[in-house]
Protein backbone atom coordinates (compact mmCIF):
# COMPACT_ATOMS: atom_id res chain seq x y z
CA UNK A 1 0.00 0.00 0.00
CA UNK A 2 1.45 3.28 -0.95
CA UNK A 3 1.78 6.28 0.84
CA UNK A 4 -1.65 8.28 -0.99
CA UNK A 5 -3.69 5.06 -0.40
CA UNK A 6 -2.88 5.18 3.41
CA UNK A 7 -3.95 8.99 3.73
CA UNK A 8 -6.98 8.11 1.68
CA UNK A 9 -7.94 5.27 4.05
CA UNK A 10 -7.11 7.29 7.09
CA UNK A 11 -9.67 9.72 5.61
CA UNK A 12 -12.37 7.32 4.98
CA UNK A 13 -12.23 6.10 8.57
CA UNK A 14 -11.63 9.66 10.28
CA UNK A 15 -13.10 12.25 8.33
CA UNK A 16 -15.59 13.17 10.74
CA UNK A 17 -12.71 14.18 12.94
CA UNK A 18 -10.55 15.69 10.38
CA UNK A 19 -13.26 18.14 9.57
CA UNK A 20 -13.94 18.78 13.24
CA UNK A 21 -10.12 19.72 13.77
CA UNK A 22 -10.40 21.76 10.85
CA UNK A 23 -13.33 23.71 11.92
CA UNK A 24 -12.09 23.66 15.34
CA UNK A 25 -8.30 25.14 13.84
CA UNK A 26 -10.85 27.62 12.02
CA UNK A 27 -12.15 29.68 15.05
CA UNK A 28 -9.39 29.09 17.23
CA UNK A 29 -7.12 30.65 14.87
CA UNK A 30 -9.27 33.60 13.66
CA UNK A 31 -11.37 34.55 16.56
CA UNK A 32 -8.39 35.50 18.39
CA UNK A 33 -6.81 37.59 15.42
CA UNK A 34 -10.42 39.35 15.50
CA UNK A 35 -10.16 40.24 19.03
CA UNK A 36 -7.01 41.50 18.78
CA UNK A 37 -7.58 43.71 15.44
CA UNK A 38 -10.96 45.20 17.00
CA UNK A 39 -8.17 46.10 20.49
CA UNK A 40 -5.25 47.11 18.45
CA UNK A 41 -7.21 50.33 16.96
CA UNK A 42 -7.56 52.07 20.07
CA UNK A 43 -4.35 50.80 21.60
CA UNK A 44 -2.33 52.12 18.76
CA UNK A 45 -4.22 55.82 18.81
CA UNK A 46 -3.75 56.24 22.37
CA UNK A 47 0.25 55.57 21.71
CA UNK A 48 -0.10 57.93 18.50
CA UNK A 49 -1.94 60.60 20.53
CA UNK A 50 -0.12 60.43 24.06
CA UNK A 51 3.77 60.31 23.76
CA UNK A 52 3.45 58.67 27.54
CA UNK A 53 1.81 55.73 26.72
CA UNK A 54 4.12 54.59 23.81
CA UNK A 55 6.78 53.62 25.62
CA UNK A 56 5.34 51.21 28.05
CA UNK A 57 2.68 49.92 25.74
CA UNK A 58 5.20 48.63 23.07
CA UNK A 59 7.80 47.00 26.06
CA UNK A 60 5.09 45.13 26.94
CA UNK A 61 3.67 43.91 23.55
CA UNK A 62 7.80 42.83 23.28
CA UNK A 63 7.24 40.95 26.61
CA UNK A 64 4.16 39.37 26.09
CA UNK A 65 5.71 37.70 22.51
CA UNK A 66 8.59 36.45 24.13
CA UNK A 67 6.16 34.56 26.89
CA UNK A 68 6.80 30.97 25.50
CA UNK A 69 3.47 29.61 24.37
CA UNK A 70 3.23 26.28 25.99
CA UNK A 71 3.88 28.63 29.03
CA UNK A 72 0.97 30.90 28.86
CA UNK A 73 -1.29 27.89 27.81
CA UNK A 74 -0.18 26.77 30.99
CA UNK A 75 -0.49 29.85 33.11
CA UNK A 76 -3.72 30.95 31.89
CA UNK A 77 -5.88 28.53 33.86
CA UNK A 78 -4.33 29.72 37.02
CA UNK A 79 -4.78 33.36 36.46
CA UNK A 80 -8.43 33.18 34.62
CA UNK A 81 -9.83 30.16 36.81
CA UNK A 82 -10.58 27.88 33.74
CA UNK A 83 -10.26 24.20 33.24
CA UNK A 84 -6.85 23.39 31.45
CA UNK A 85 -9.17 22.29 28.67
CA UNK A 86 -10.87 24.87 28.40
CA UNK A 87 -10.54 26.73 24.87
CA UNK A 88 -10.87 29.66 26.25
CA UNK A 89 -7.42 29.57 27.04
CA UNK A 90 -6.12 29.36 23.50
CA UNK A 91 -7.94 32.04 22.54
CA UNK A 92 -6.63 34.42 25.38
CA UNK A 93 -3.26 33.50 24.51
CA UNK A 94 -3.24 34.26 20.96
CA UNK A 95 -5.36 37.02 21.43
CA UNK A 96 -3.03 37.97 23.20
CA UNK A 97 -0.04 37.66 20.78
CA UNK A 98 -1.89 38.65 17.92
CA UNK A 99 -2.31 42.19 20.18
CA UNK A 100 1.11 42.55 20.72
CA UNK A 101 2.16 42.13 17.20
CA UNK A 102 -1.15 44.21 15.52
CA UNK A 103 -0.39 47.09 17.85
CA UNK A 104 2.60 47.75 16.68
CA UNK A 105 1.78 47.78 13.38
CA UNK A 106 -1.12 49.69 13.58
CA UNK A 107 1.21 52.31 15.47
CA UNK A 108 3.27 52.14 12.43
CA UNK A 109 0.60 52.76 9.83
CA UNK A 110 -0.74 55.42 11.82
CA UNK A 111 2.76 57.08 11.70
CA UNK A 112 3.44 56.44 8.16
CA UNK A 113 0.92 58.83 7.39
CA UNK A 114 2.50 62.23 5.77
CA UNK A 115 1.65 64.98 8.13
CA UNK A 116 0.84 67.66 5.15
CA UNK A 117 -2.30 65.83 4.61
CA UNK A 118 -3.71 65.03 8.35
CA UNK A 119 -2.54 69.11 8.49
CA UNK A 120 -4.78 69.65 5.15
CA UNK A 121 -7.82 67.63 6.68
CA UNK A 122 -7.99 69.60 9.65
CA UNK A 123 -7.59 72.86 7.34
CA UNK A 124 -10.62 71.81 5.37
CA UNK A 125 -12.92 71.39 8.44
CA UNK A 126 -12.43 67.87 9.37
CA UNK A 127 -13.50 67.42 13.69
CA UNK A 128 -10.93 65.22 15.45
CA UNK A 129 -13.00 61.94 15.15
CA UNK A 130 -14.12 61.69 11.66
CA UNK A 131 -10.82 62.72 10.86
CA UNK A 132 -9.65 59.44 11.95
CA UNK A 133 -11.74 57.14 10.51
CA UNK A 134 -12.02 58.89 7.47
CA UNK A 135 -8.48 59.67 6.48
CA UNK A 136 -6.15 58.68 9.10
CA UNK A 137 -7.55 55.03 9.69
CA UNK A 138 -7.95 54.49 5.96
CA UNK A 139 -4.55 55.69 4.89
CA UNK A 140 -2.93 53.59 7.79
CA UNK A 141 -4.59 50.63 6.23
CA UNK A 142 -1.93 49.30 3.66
CA UNK A 143 0.71 48.78 6.65
CA UNK A 144 -2.07 47.74 9.38
CA UNK A 145 -3.41 44.71 6.97
CA UNK A 146 0.43 43.91 6.10
CA UNK A 147 0.58 43.34 9.98
CA UNK A 148 -2.90 41.43 10.23
CA UNK A 149 -1.79 39.04 7.35
CA UNK A 150 1.31 38.27 9.85
CA UNK A 151 -0.74 37.50 12.86
CA UNK A 152 -3.38 35.81 10.76
CA UNK A 153 -0.93 33.14 9.10
CA UNK A 154 1.41 32.50 12.56
CA UNK A 155 -1.65 32.29 14.67
CA UNK A 156 -2.85 29.33 12.77
CA UNK A 157 0.65 27.96 12.98
CA UNK A 158 0.52 28.38 16.16
CA UNK A 159 -2.90 26.76 17.25
CA UNK A 160 -1.21 23.52 16.77
CA UNK A 161 0.53 23.94 19.69
CA UNK A 162 -2.85 23.94 21.69
CA UNK A 163 -2.74 20.01 20.80
CA UNK A 164 -0.51 19.64 23.46
CA UNK A 165 -2.60 20.31 26.01
CA UNK A 166 -5.26 18.37 24.90
CA UNK A 167 -7.54 21.65 22.83
CA UNK A 168 -8.84 20.78 19.18
CA UNK A 169 -7.26 22.11 15.66
CA UNK A 170 -5.53 20.17 13.22
CA UNK A 171 -2.55 19.83 15.98
CA UNK A 172 -4.67 16.62 17.23
CA UNK A 173 -3.68 15.47 14.16
CA UNK A 174 0.09 15.56 14.77
CA UNK A 175 -0.35 14.02 18.14
CA UNK A 176 -2.48 11.67 16.71
CA UNK A 177 0.37 10.55 14.31
CA UNK A 178 2.65 10.57 17.30
CA UNK A 179 0.60 8.62 19.75
CA UNK A 180 0.26 5.75 16.58
CA UNK A 181 4.32 5.55 16.47
CA UNK A 182 4.68 8.31 13.44
CA UNK A 183 2.45 7.11 11.71
CA UNK A 184 2.93 9.56 8.85
CA UNK A 185 -0.42 10.34 6.90
CA UNK A 186 -2.49 12.18 9.81
CA UNK A 187 0.42 14.31 10.47
CA UNK A 188 0.83 14.77 6.26
CA UNK A 189 -3.12 15.65 6.31
CA UNK A 190 -2.91 17.85 9.15
CA UNK A 191 0.13 20.04 7.76
CA UNK A 192 -1.39 20.18 4.18
CA UNK A 193 -4.82 21.78 5.82
CA UNK A 194 -2.66 24.04 7.83
CA UNK A 195 -0.74 25.52 5.04
CA UNK A 196 -3.58 25.38 2.75
CA UNK A 197 -5.78 26.96 5.56
CA UNK A 198 -2.92 29.70 5.95
CA UNK A 199 -3.03 30.02 1.85
CA UNK A 200 -6.61 30.65 1.82
CA UNK A 201 -7.38 33.17 4.31
CA UNK A 202 -3.63 35.40 3.35
CA UNK A 203 -5.51 35.22 0.19
CA UNK A 204 -8.87 36.55 1.54
CA UNK A 205 -7.11 39.57 3.36
CA UNK A 206 -5.03 40.29 0.41
CA UNK A 207 -8.16 40.71 -1.64
CA UNK A 208 -9.66 42.44 0.93
CA UNK A 209 -6.81 44.69 0.96
CA UNK A 210 -6.86 45.69 -2.74
CA UNK A 211 -10.60 46.25 -2.56
CA UNK A 212 -10.34 48.94 0.66
CA UNK A 213 -7.18 50.23 -0.59
CA UNK A 214 -7.22 50.91 -4.27
CA UNK A 215 -4.99 53.91 -4.57
CA UNK A 216 -1.96 51.61 -3.47
CA UNK A 217 -2.65 50.53 -7.18
CA UNK A 218 -2.33 53.57 -8.52
CA UNK A 219 0.77 54.26 -7.04
CA UNK A 220 2.18 50.95 -7.83
CA UNK A 221 1.48 51.12 -11.51
CA UNK A 222 3.68 54.22 -11.78
CA UNK B 1 -12.02 92.34 5.78
CA UNK B 2 -9.61 90.41 7.99
CA UNK B 3 -8.17 92.58 10.93
CA UNK B 4 -4.69 91.67 13.14
CA UNK B 5 -5.58 93.39 16.33
CA UNK B 6 -1.66 93.49 17.92
CA UNK B 7 -1.07 89.56 17.67
CA UNK B 8 1.54 88.12 19.12
CA UNK B 9 1.74 84.36 19.14
CA UNK B 10 4.67 83.39 21.41
CA UNK B 11 5.88 79.31 22.07
CA UNK B 12 6.28 77.76 25.21
CA UNK B 13 9.93 77.92 24.49
CA UNK B 14 9.91 81.58 24.28
CA UNK B 15 9.96 81.86 20.66
CA UNK B 16 8.03 84.76 19.34
CA UNK B 17 6.63 83.66 16.36
CA UNK B 18 4.96 86.82 15.47
CA UNK B 19 5.28 89.70 17.64
CA UNK B 20 2.13 92.86 18.14
CA UNK B 21 0.81 92.32 14.34
CA UNK B 22 -1.70 94.77 13.65
CA UNK B 23 -2.94 94.36 10.17
CA UNK B 24 -5.69 95.31 7.76
CA UNK B 25 -6.35 92.91 4.84
CA UNK B 26 -9.08 94.62 2.66
CA UNK B 27 -11.82 92.55 1.38
CA UNK B 28 -11.58 91.28 -2.74
CA UNK B 29 -7.99 91.42 -3.38
CA UNK B 30 -5.00 88.91 -3.03
CA UNK B 31 -2.19 89.85 -0.19
CA UNK B 32 0.73 88.32 -0.11
CA UNK B 33 2.55 88.29 2.90
CA UNK B 34 5.89 88.23 2.14
CA UNK B 35 9.40 87.64 3.95
CA UNK B 36 12.47 85.71 4.93
CA UNK B 37 12.24 82.18 6.72
CA UNK B 38 11.15 82.51 9.81
CA UNK B 39 9.38 85.77 10.18
CA UNK B 40 6.10 84.67 11.34
CA UNK B 41 4.31 84.67 7.79
CA UNK B 42 2.96 81.20 7.88
CA UNK B 43 2.35 81.51 11.79
CA UNK B 44 -0.09 84.63 10.98
CA UNK B 45 -1.66 82.97 8.07
CA UNK B 46 -2.49 80.18 9.65
CA UNK B 47 -3.81 82.01 12.89
CA UNK B 48 -6.82 83.55 10.14
CA UNK B 49 -8.24 79.57 10.49
CA UNK B 50 -6.96 79.00 13.76
CA UNK B 51 -4.79 75.78 12.61
CA UNK B 52 -2.74 77.99 15.33
CA UNK B 53 -4.69 80.35 18.13
CA UNK B 54 -2.33 83.38 18.90
CA UNK B 55 -1.23 83.94 22.46
CA UNK B 56 -2.37 87.31 22.57
CA UNK B 57 -4.72 90.21 20.58
CA UNK B 58 -7.61 89.71 18.11
CA UNK B 59 -8.00 88.53 14.51
CA UNK B 60 -11.38 89.38 12.78
CA UNK B 61 -13.26 88.31 9.90
CA UNK B 62 -15.88 90.58 8.93
CA UNK B 63 -15.73 92.41 12.18
CA UNK B 64 -16.32 88.59 13.67
CA UNK B 65 -13.76 87.32 16.11
CA UNK B 66 -12.19 83.97 15.13
CA UNK B 67 -11.34 82.68 18.68
CA UNK B 68 -14.95 82.89 19.12
CA UNK B 69 -16.56 80.72 16.33
CA UNK B 70 -16.55 77.25 16.10
CA UNK B 71 -12.85 76.12 14.75
CA UNK B 72 -14.60 73.50 12.17
CA UNK B 73 -16.85 75.57 10.83
CA UNK B 74 -14.55 78.09 10.74
CA UNK B 75 -12.32 76.59 8.63
CA UNK B 76 -14.79 75.18 6.11
CA UNK B 77 -16.09 78.49 5.19
CA UNK B 78 -12.68 79.89 4.48
CA UNK B 79 -10.38 77.93 1.69
CA UNK B 80 -6.81 76.60 2.11
CA UNK B 81 -3.95 75.56 -0.56
CA UNK B 82 -0.73 74.42 0.65
CA UNK B 83 2.51 73.89 -0.94
CA UNK B 84 2.31 70.17 -1.96
CA UNK B 85 -1.27 70.44 -2.21
CA UNK B 86 -1.95 68.17 0.65
CA UNK B 87 -4.28 66.05 -1.27
CA UNK B 88 -5.80 62.97 0.37
CA UNK B 89 -3.73 60.16 -1.70
CA UNK B 90 -6.85 57.51 -0.62
CA UNK B 91 -9.74 59.65 -2.86
CA UNK B 92 -9.68 60.41 -6.15
CA UNK B 93 -9.89 63.98 -7.39
CA UNK B 94 -13.58 64.62 -7.93
CA UNK B 95 -13.39 63.17 -4.18
CA UNK B 96 -10.77 65.41 -3.03
CA UNK B 97 -12.66 68.53 -4.87
CA UNK B 98 -15.53 67.47 -3.29
CA UNK B 99 -14.49 67.55 0.83
CA UNK B 100 -15.44 70.10 2.40
CA UNK B 101 -19.56 70.35 0.48
CA UNK B 102 -19.25 67.07 2.03
CA UNK B 103 -18.52 67.64 5.20
CA UNK B 104 -20.69 70.75 5.29
CA UNK B 105 -23.78 67.62 4.84
CA UNK B 106 -24.36 68.46 0.99
CA UNK B 107 -25.25 65.34 -0.97
CA UNK B 108 -21.97 63.00 -2.19
CA UNK B 109 -24.08 62.79 -6.00
CA UNK B 110 -24.61 66.89 -5.85
CA UNK B 111 -21.15 67.52 -4.47
CA UNK B 112 -19.18 65.63 -7.44
CA UNK B 113 -21.21 67.25 -9.86
CA UNK B 114 -20.29 70.64 -8.43
CA UNK B 115 -16.59 69.44 -8.22
CA UNK B 116 -16.31 68.37 -11.48
CA UNK B 117 -17.32 72.07 -12.68
CA UNK B 118 -14.34 73.30 -10.69
CA UNK B 119 -12.02 70.74 -11.99
CA UNK B 120 -13.32 71.82 -15.56
CA UNK B 121 -12.94 75.81 -14.05
CA UNK B 122 -8.98 75.09 -13.09
CA UNK B 123 -8.01 73.54 -16.61
CA UNK B 124 -8.43 70.26 -16.01
CA UNK B 125 -10.26 67.35 -17.84
CA UNK B 126 -13.29 65.11 -16.74
CA UNK B 127 -10.90 62.34 -17.46
CA UNK B 128 -8.63 63.41 -14.60
CA UNK B 129 -11.34 63.11 -12.11
CA UNK B 130 -11.43 59.29 -11.47
CA UNK B 131 -7.78 59.45 -11.03
CA UNK B 132 -5.78 59.58 -7.79
CA UNK B 133 -3.68 62.46 -6.58
CA UNK B 134 -0.32 60.45 -7.38
CA UNK B 135 -1.31 59.66 -10.99
CA UNK B 136 -1.26 63.94 -11.51
CA UNK B 137 1.72 65.96 -12.17
CA UNK B 138 2.72 68.25 -9.38
CA UNK B 139 1.03 71.11 -11.47
CA UNK B 140 -2.46 69.08 -12.11
CA UNK B 141 -1.99 68.51 -8.19
CA UNK B 142 -2.15 71.70 -7.55
CA UNK B 143 -4.98 73.27 -9.80
CA UNK B 144 -6.82 70.15 -7.85
CA UNK B 145 -5.90 71.74 -4.89
CA UNK B 146 -7.06 75.14 -5.97
CA UNK B 147 -10.61 73.81 -7.30
CA UNK B 148 -10.91 71.87 -3.48
CA UNK B 149 -10.59 75.49 -1.69
CA UNK B 150 -12.64 76.62 -4.29
CA UNK B 151 -15.67 73.97 -3.87
CA UNK B 152 -17.57 75.63 -0.77
CA UNK B 153 -17.28 78.87 -2.15
CA UNK B 154 -15.52 80.44 0.42
CA UNK B 155 -15.65 84.69 0.46
CA UNK B 156 -12.00 83.84 1.88
CA UNK B 157 -9.05 81.81 0.63
CA UNK B 158 -5.68 81.16 2.35
CA UNK B 159 -2.61 79.87 -0.18
CA UNK B 160 0.29 78.96 1.94
CA UNK B 161 3.66 78.75 -0.87
CA UNK B 162 0.99 77.53 -3.40
CA UNK B 163 3.50 77.67 -6.46
CA UNK B 164 6.33 77.32 -4.74
CA UNK B 165 6.27 73.33 -5.46
CA UNK B 166 6.52 73.13 -9.54
CA UNK B 167 9.23 73.71 -11.51
CA UNK B 168 9.33 77.83 -13.17
CA UNK B 169 7.73 76.94 -16.40
CA UNK B 170 4.78 75.28 -14.63
CA UNK B 171 4.70 77.94 -12.40
CA UNK B 172 4.27 80.80 -14.49
CA UNK B 173 1.47 79.24 -15.95
CA UNK B 174 -0.13 78.90 -12.77
CA UNK B 175 0.36 82.52 -11.74
CA UNK B 176 -1.11 83.51 -14.88
CA UNK B 177 -4.04 81.30 -14.47
CA UNK B 178 -4.55 82.10 -10.69
CA UNK B 179 -4.45 85.62 -11.65
CA UNK B 180 -7.52 85.31 -14.26
CA UNK B 181 -9.62 82.92 -11.80
CA UNK B 182 -9.36 85.60 -9.45
CA UNK B 183 -10.24 88.08 -11.93
CA UNK B 184 -13.60 86.27 -11.86
CA UNK B 185 -14.15 85.59 -8.75
CA UNK B 186 -12.90 88.32 -7.07
CA UNK B 187 -12.21 86.17 -3.62
CA UNK B 188 -10.25 87.80 -0.38
CA UNK B 189 -6.80 86.06 -0.88
CA UNK B 190 -4.16 85.69 1.79
CA UNK B 191 -0.73 84.30 -0.03
CA UNK B 192 2.24 83.32 1.91
CA UNK B 193 5.14 83.26 -0.24
CA UNK B 194 8.93 83.93 0.33
CA UNK B 195 9.62 85.29 -3.61
CA UNK B 196 9.31 88.70 -3.67
CA UNK B 197 9.17 88.27 -7.23
CA UNK B 198 5.67 86.46 -7.19
CA UNK B 199 4.57 88.91 -4.23
CA UNK B 200 4.97 91.91 -6.55
CA UNK B 201 3.37 89.99 -9.38
CA UNK B 202 0.58 88.35 -7.83
CA UNK B 203 -0.29 91.06 -4.98
CA UNK B 204 -2.71 93.90 -4.93
CA UNK B 205 -1.48 94.64 -1.65
CA UNK B 206 1.96 93.39 -0.19
CA UNK B 207 2.98 93.03 3.60
CA UNK B 208 6.56 92.45 3.74
CA UNK B 209 7.61 90.71 7.20
CA UNK B 210 11.04 91.12 8.98
CA UNK B 211 12.41 88.69 11.61
CA UNK B 212 10.28 88.19 14.78
CA UNK B 213 7.26 88.59 12.83
CA UNK B 214 7.54 92.02 12.55
CA UNK B 215 5.41 94.30 9.78
CA UNK B 216 8.11 95.96 7.94
CA UNK B 217 5.59 97.84 5.14
CA UNK B 218 2.01 97.40 4.05
CA UNK B 219 1.28 98.81 0.42
CA UNK B 220 1.01 98.22 -3.14
CA UNK B 221 3.68 96.41 -4.94
CA UNK B 222 4.13 99.23 -6.80
CA UNK B 223 4.76 101.84 -3.85
CA UNK B 224 7.27 99.12 -2.37
CA UNK B 225 9.84 99.42 -5.39
CA UNK B 226 9.20 103.03 -5.59
CA UNK B 227 9.12 103.49 -1.71
CA UNK B 228 10.38 101.47 0.99
CA UNK B 229 9.68 101.97 3.98
CA UNK B 230 13.78 101.22 5.47
CA UNK B 231 16.69 99.48 4.14
CA UNK B 232 15.49 95.85 5.17
CA UNK B 233 12.58 96.24 3.27
CA UNK B 234 15.00 97.97 -0.05
CA UNK B 235 16.81 94.95 0.37
CA UNK B 236 14.54 92.63 0.86
CA UNK B 237 12.95 93.98 -2.39
CA UNK B 238 16.40 93.45 -4.00
CA UNK B 239 18.13 94.80 -7.43
CA UNK B 240 16.60 96.51 -10.32
CA UNK B 241 13.70 98.36 -8.14
CA UNK B 242 13.54 101.40 -10.68
CA UNK B 243 13.35 98.93 -13.37
CA UNK B 244 10.88 96.38 -12.26
CA UNK B 245 8.70 99.55 -10.81
CA UNK B 246 8.11 100.87 -14.59
CA UNK B 247 5.69 97.60 -14.87
CA UNK B 248 3.17 99.32 -12.83
CA UNK B 249 3.68 102.45 -14.98
CA UNK B 250 1.64 102.66 -17.96
CA UNK B 251 2.57 104.13 -21.58
CA UNK B 252 -0.40 105.82 -22.44
CA UNK B 253 1.07 109.78 -21.50
CA UNK B 254 3.84 109.06 -23.38
CA UNK B 255 4.41 111.35 -26.19
CA UNK B 256 5.62 109.61 -29.75
CA UNK B 257 7.31 111.21 -32.41
CA UNK B 258 6.01 110.40 -36.58
CA UNK B 259 7.62 107.56 -37.28
CA UNK B 260 9.22 108.76 -40.64
CA UNK B 261 11.19 110.92 -37.98
CA UNK B 262 15.26 110.06 -38.46
CA UNK B 263 17.09 108.43 -35.57
CA UNK B 264 20.76 108.30 -35.34
CA UNK B 265 20.90 108.06 -39.09
CA UNK B 266 18.35 105.46 -39.50
CA UNK B 267 14.83 105.50 -40.66
CA UNK B 268 11.55 103.22 -39.95
CA UNK B 269 10.74 101.12 -43.04
CA UNK B 270 7.41 100.42 -43.77
CA UNK B 271 5.52 97.42 -45.46
CA UNK B 272 2.06 98.54 -47.64
CA UNK B 273 -0.32 97.74 -44.63
CA UNK B 274 2.25 100.24 -42.76
CA UNK B 275 3.47 97.30 -40.00
CA UNK B 276 6.96 97.86 -39.35
CA UNK B 277 9.87 96.02 -41.10
CA UNK B 278 13.02 97.47 -39.35
CA UNK B 279 15.41 100.04 -39.81
CA UNK B 280 17.34 101.11 -42.65
CA UNK B 281 20.47 103.31 -42.83
CA UNK B 282 23.07 103.01 -45.40
CA UNK B 283 23.53 99.33 -44.96
CA UNK B 284 21.02 96.30 -44.21
CA UNK B 285 17.80 96.22 -42.50
CA UNK B 286 18.15 96.39 -39.11
CA UNK B 287 15.52 94.32 -37.01
CA UNK B 288 13.08 96.15 -34.65
CA UNK B 289 13.29 93.84 -31.62
CA UNK B 290 9.45 94.34 -31.16
CA UNK B 291 6.89 96.88 -30.76
CA UNK B 292 4.71 98.03 -28.21
CA UNK B 293 0.67 98.65 -27.71
CA UNK B 294 -0.53 102.03 -25.73
CA UNK B 295 -1.60 100.11 -22.43
CA UNK B 296 1.89 98.35 -22.47
CA UNK B 297 3.74 99.33 -19.04
CA UNK B 298 7.12 101.52 -19.46
CA UNK B 299 9.22 98.27 -18.68
CA UNK B 300 8.37 96.66 -22.34
CA UNK B 301 8.78 100.58 -23.77
CA UNK B 302 12.30 100.42 -22.11
CA UNK B 303 13.29 97.39 -23.30
CA UNK B 304 12.55 97.90 -26.45
CA UNK B 305 14.54 101.19 -26.21
CA UNK B 306 17.44 99.29 -25.12
CA UNK B 307 17.14 96.67 -27.87
CA UNK B 308 16.44 98.66 -30.97
CA UNK B 309 19.68 99.55 -33.02
CA UNK B 310 18.46 103.24 -33.36
CA UNK B 311 17.57 103.38 -29.43
CA UNK B 312 13.85 104.00 -29.74
CA UNK B 313 10.69 102.04 -29.44
CA UNK B 314 7.87 101.92 -32.33
CA UNK B 315 4.49 102.08 -30.90
CA UNK B 316 2.05 100.16 -33.69
CA UNK B 317 -2.22 99.87 -33.09
CA UNK B 318 -4.57 97.17 -32.94
CA UNK B 319 -3.87 96.19 -36.58
CA UNK B 320 -0.38 96.45 -35.80
CA UNK B 321 0.47 99.45 -37.82
CA UNK B 322 3.64 101.46 -36.90
CA UNK B 323 1.42 105.15 -35.62
CA UNK B 324 4.86 106.41 -33.66
CA UNK B 325 8.19 105.94 -32.19
CA UNK B 326 9.64 106.69 -28.72
CA UNK B 327 13.40 107.60 -28.49
CA UNK B 328 15.32 106.79 -25.48
CA UNK B 329 15.86 110.33 -24.49
CA UNK B 330 12.47 111.72 -24.35
CA UNK B 331 11.63 108.03 -22.13
CA UNK B 332 14.35 108.84 -20.18
CA UNK B 333 12.92 112.74 -19.91
CA UNK B 334 9.45 111.28 -18.96
CA UNK B 335 10.49 108.68 -16.37
CA UNK B 336 12.65 111.55 -14.64
CA UNK B 337 9.20 113.70 -14.69
CA UNK B 338 7.35 110.96 -13.17
CA UNK B 339 9.71 109.99 -10.49
CA UNK B 340 9.54 113.86 -9.50
CA UNK B 341 5.77 114.20 -9.12
CA UNK B 342 5.81 110.82 -7.09
CA UNK B 343 8.32 112.51 -4.68
CA UNK B 344 6.91 115.33 -4.42
CA UNK B 345 3.24 114.08 -3.97
CA UNK B 346 4.28 112.62 -0.68
CA UNK B 347 5.25 115.77 0.51
CA UNK B 348 8.28 114.68 2.40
Amino acid sequence: MNFIDEVRTYLDINHEAVVQSLVDHIWLALLPVAIAFVLSLPIGWLVVRFGWVRHPVLTLSSVIYTVPSLALLLLLPGILHTSVLDPLNVVVALSLYSLALLVRTVVDGLESIDDQVVQSATAMGYRPTRRWFTVELPLALPVILSGLRVATVANISMVTVAALIGIGGLGQLFTRGFQLGFYAPPIAIGLVLCVLLALVADTAIVLVQRLLTPWTRAEDAR
Amino acid sequence: MIEFDDVTKRYPDGTVAVGGLSLTIPTGGITVLVGPSGCGKTTSLRMINRMIDPTSGTIRIDGEDVLKQDPALLRRSIGYVIQHAGLFPHRTVVDNVATVPVLNGVPRKQARARAYELLERVGLTAGMADRYPVQLSGGQQQRVGVARALAADPPVMLMDEPFSAVDPVVREGLQQEFLRLQGELGKTIVMVTHDIDEAIKLGDHVAVFAEGGRLAQLSTPEELLSKPADDFVAGFVGRDRGYRGLSFAGSADLAVEPVTTEVEGLRLSLDDAGRPLGWTGSGALLPTEGSFHLGDSLRVVTDLTLLSPAGAAVRVDAEGRADGIVRQGALAAYVRERQLGRLGSTGS
